[in-house]
């Protein structure tokens, strides 16, 4: 009988290397895989059970980890500031962290990042349980706060940047949400309240300073209209150009007219006065004279196209990239399909007032340990240069007559010389106007720029101008960054 | 039978003790380490835990010494860590679903192992020679058939989700397939003995392989519809195969012919299918096994699916005693505690626990070939393929091996009935051990000098 025990003994081997197999699939192989399925309540658990870095704004906190009694979470994620700083926060939920830089810096505040590695090491080996990294934020509050009181009730956004190093001073998209009941405990509540953020029309989840559908810029995109006519050489800011109350496009029986539907000055006038005014048939004619290329170009150089992740990710600006002429004057006064994000306006208002020079946007000022010592500071980095400082110069003249003497005259600061340039975007039959203000303070050494857009004329309505409804915002937001 | 050459061994009662020390002060550190992890201090009782196992263990220990010295030194060690940490996971979970000294298992679970320590002790002492047993096999039969088929019984026997494998008597319940394992193990070993030579004579010759013939069949099929009875009418795979297995395993070493395996695993084969088709109950587990994320299956039970997210997150170093949360998965420290310790012990751990029973089974084997009589072969042989092929319908259930059952894994899973009938089965193979062993009495020369084999004497 020992031939067949002999046997069985080698059936036994054969059973427990089969459980050997299993067990090394489920427990190496596919590992990573079952950790990463949306129902594993263990990953969610271990998630809930970190202590996430707080993010910091000044000496406020905008985001942090408390600690909760009893219950199986041991951390619960609040948000101190909650609206006002939803779209920069974003949340951390049951469904893991979402938007914002919750989710763009998730490794870091949630202390599994690589460069927090030698702090990982000592905690292994001391045994102290793994802290998130602070993060310092360059969120200036006061031009924050100042950007959601003047924004108010209205849908929009708002963006603010320092132009000489690409830090974002303020941040701010309407409609908004409390990211505090999307963080809580209550699984059935969390899922109630992400489902009505998501249904709702006007999408309060969405940051519409950095993404969502894009807006038409209207006549803001003058601006790179006028930089792309000076960069050729061919024009000066005092160059007379045609100014009809109506232009005929060529190849279409349809025509572009002024807003106001008068000719712009006398009829033919300066391109400052033409800006100042925002008379359309000027610029359009500018255009269709450059053509589309010059135009994509110069969009192209100030950060049109460009991915960009400030680190939270940034929806590229466009503009199109075939037009026939009519839709070339069409665009080069920020009609048909150019499209932009208010972080691309603001970026256009700085390169100008930073010599023609384009800085990358960024949000994060500094990366800390849980002891605040610093691991990674921003630093500042050159995008591209948009146009020459000669250039820049000639546009921050115009601008300033934007707001000395045309349309722009609500965006004025006493003792201030601010630059800026209106729009108002019709971009549907029937529907009010998108109402834009980009502008940079002080016009010589500008140290902030900013873009306001809002959506539908706002509480304006069909009456609403960029010039009456967005240039008061962005006041309240230079006069906060410049009261200091 | 081949004629076994006396090399003198070593009794090994020394290392024997050795390793128990050891095996208890693993235990003691994994208890230790998960006081540590889950609640950050030192579990209060630690050491009075392990002072009393490592009493009840030594105890064993000097009884061995004084009644079977030439005992397997191995597998009293091996079943000591395998037991411990079974407690030691039991605990766990009780501390994670906040269960106390009272209502929680882990307390239950000492004092079954103090009972099971107690009865293979008392195995060892009074069960002098195995081959005792011989005498009760046919009792040993049809009080096993009757335990294995009791849960189907009205009144006493109680559907445990859907499985019937439980008796209950007052407030006493009890899992008779565990004690029933043992006595159908020693009816198969005497009853095959005694007809293996019958069993063995060869009928036809098909595709290479010499069938038995017609009439020696009557066995296998008895057995056959007895485990599929257990299949269709107590629901379970898992005892199910078990039996079955345990039988055809235990005829191949009667009868050494492999055509008795292949009508067996035919037969079981056909069974299966059979009820797989006929029985709803069979499918949903076909289904849960083969489809585990299915939203259907998950709708059905995720306790599988937990399971493998448990041990999962466990990787390949585990969370650490203590850290993780296998008490999210239902059952974690009865039928699931493979996964939970897979979670907190990692692959690395599994292994070792895996590898500890292919060495306790491996023992087992070792000792039946070592054995003198064909009984105490069929038995050794037969317990320790058992308590293999438990670990195997049990580790394989819930790694998707096989579809997951109900049964418990063998030392480690809470539960009564189970863990006294597995140290029973320590006390047998230790007390088969100590003959397979012992050498042979010194045999004076017989008959002419010339007939003697040549001897290798060895010179002062």
């Amino acid at each position: 009988m020992n031939a067949p025990i002999r046997r069985l003994s080698v059936l036994v081997g054969l059973l427990f290397a089969s459980l050997l197999v299993s067990t090394t699939l489920i427990q190496y192989v596919f590992a990573a895989s079952l950790n990463a399925r949306p129902d594993n309540r263990r990953t969610l658990l271990s998630a809930y059970n970190r202590d996430r870095g707080p993010i910091l704004v000044g000496t406020t906190t905008i985001a942090q980890s408390k600690q909760t009694k009893g219950g199986e979470f041991t951390w619960l994620r609040t948000y101190p500031q909650g609206k006002d700083y939803a779209h920069i926060t974003g949340y951390f939920s049951f469904f893991g962290a979402a938007g914002g830089l919750e989710l763009a810096e998730n490794s870091l505040l949630s202390g599994r990042s690589d460069k927090l590695f030698y702090r990982r090491a000592s905690d292994l080996i001391t045994g102290r349980k793994p802290q998130g990294a602070t993060l310092k934020l360059t969120i200036n509050a006061a031009v924050q706060k100042a950007a959601v009181d003047a924004l108010g009730g209205q849908r929009g956004a708002a963006v603010a940047i320092d132009p000489r190093t690409g830090a974002i001073l303020a941040m701010v998209s309407n409609p908004t949400y409390d990211p505090n009941i999307l963080s809580g405990h209550d699984l059935s509540a969390v899922e109630k309240a992400y489902a009505a953020l998501n249904a709702d029309p006007k999408k309060p989840l969405v940051n519409r300073a950095i993404g969502g559908n894009l807006y038409p810029p209207g006549s803001t995109f003058k601006i790179v209209t006028a930089a792309a006519a000076l960069s050729t050489g061919r024009y000066a800011p005092d160059t007379q150009l045609p100014g009809p109350a109506s232009l005929d496009l060529p190849q279409t029986t349809t025509n572009l007219d002024n807003a106001n539907g008068r000719p712009c000055g006398s009829g033919t006038v300066t391109m400052t006065y033409a800006l100042q005014q925002s008379c359309n048939t000027p610029f359009a004619y500018v255009g269709m004279q450059i053509g589309a290329s010059a135009l994509r170009e110069q969009a192209a150089r100030f950060g049109f196209g460009d991915e960009l992740a400030i680190p939270l990710r940034v929806q590229p600006s466009t503009f199109p990239a075939t037009l026939d002429e009519p839709q070339t004057a069409q665009s080069s006064i920020g009609g048909y399909e150019v499209r932009v994000s208010p972080l691309q306006m603001a970026m256009i208002a700085g390169a100008i007032g930073n010599n023609g020079v384009v800085m990358r946007p960024y949000l994060v000022q500094s990366v800390m340990g849980s002891d605040l010592s610093v691991i990674e500071e921003a630093q500042p980095e050159r995008l591209s240069e948009a146009v020459t400082p000669t250039v820049a110069a000639q546009l921050t003249a115009m601008m300033r007559a934007v707001v000395e003497g045309g349309t722009g005259h609500n965006a004025q600061i006493p003792g201030v010389a601010v630059a800026g340039k209106t729009g108002t975007a019709r971009h549907a039959d029937g529907k009010a106007p998108h109402a834009w203000f980009i502008s940079f303070a002080p016009a010589d050494n500008p140290t902030i720029a900013v873009a306001v857009v809002v959506e539908e004329g706002g509480s304006a309505g069909q009456e609403a101008a960029g010039g009456t409804v967005s240039a008061p915002i962005a006041r309240a937001m230079m006069e906060a960054a410049l009261r200091k | 039978m081949s004629i076994i050459s006396s090399i003198r061994p070593r009794r090994g009662r020394n290392v024997e003790l050795a390793l128990l020390i050891f095996a208890v002060a693993i235990v003691l550190f994994a208890h230790i380490s998960t006081g540590l992890g889950a609640k950050g201090v030192v579990p209060p009782r630690a050491l009075a835990i392990g002072g009393i196992f490592i009493a009840l263990t030594v105890a064993f220990h000097l009884v061995l010494r004084w009644r079977a010295p030439w005992a397997d030194p191995l597998i009293l060690p091996i079943v000591t860590v395998l037991n411990g940490m079974g407690l030691v996971m039991i605990d766990r979970i009780d501390l994670a679903e906040n269960r106390t000294i009272h209502t929680g298992w882990a307390f239950k679970q000492l004092l079954w192992t103090g009972l099971g320590i107690t009865l293979a002790t008392l195995v060892v002492l009074f069960l002098r020679d195995h081959r005792l047993l011989r005498r009760y096999t046919y009792l040993a039969g049809v009080v096993g058939f009757v335990l294995l088929l009791m849960p189907l019984m009205p009144f006493i026997g109680t559907s445990v989700y859907s499985a019937k494998l439980w008796i209950t008597i007052g407030s006493f319940q009890f899992q008779p397939g565990e004690i029933s394992k043992i006595l159908l193990t020693i009816f198969f070993a005497g009853y095959l003995v005694q007809t293996r030579d019958a069993l063995s004579v060869a009928g036809k010759r098909v595709l290479g392989m010499q069938l038995p013939r017609g009439r020696d069949l009557a066995p296998i099929l008895l057995a056959w519809l007895a485990s599929v009875g257990v299949l269709v009418f107590e629901r379970d795979l898992g005892s199910s195969l078990l039996f079955f297995g345990l039988f055809v395993s235990m005829l191949y070493v009667a009868t050494e012919r492999i055509s008795w395996v292949a009508i067996g695993m035919g037969l079981f084969a056909a069974g299966a299918f059979a009820a797989y088709l006929l029985f709803d109950h069979v499918q949903v587990r076909v289904e849960l096994w083969l489809h585990t994320f299915s939203p259907a299956a998950l709708q059905v039970s995720d306790q599988l699916a937990l399971g493998l997210m448990g041990m999962g997150s466990g990787g390949l170093f585990g969370t650490g005693l203590g850290l993780g949360r296998p008490d999210i998965t239902y059952f974690a420290h009865s039928d699931f505690i493979i996964p939970s310790l897979g979670e907190e012990i990692g692959l690395i751990g599994l292994f070792a626990l895996l590898i500890l029973f292919v060495l306790l089974v491996e023992r087992g084997m070792r000792t039946a070939i070592g054995t003198r009589d064909g009984f105490g072969k069929l038995l050794a042989s037969g317990l320790a393929f058992s308590i293999a092929l438990q670990c195997f319908v049990v580790v394989g259930g819930v790694t998707r091996v096989i579809p997951l059952t109900g049964l418990t894994m063998p030392f480690m899973s809470a539960g009564g009935s189970s863990l006294l009938a597995n140290w029973i089965i320590v006390g047998i193979l230790l007390r088969i051990s100590h003959h397979a062993r012992q050498p042979l009495p010194e045999a004076k020369p017989a008959g002419p000098i010339g007939e003697l084999r040549t001897e290798a004497v060895s010179t002062p």
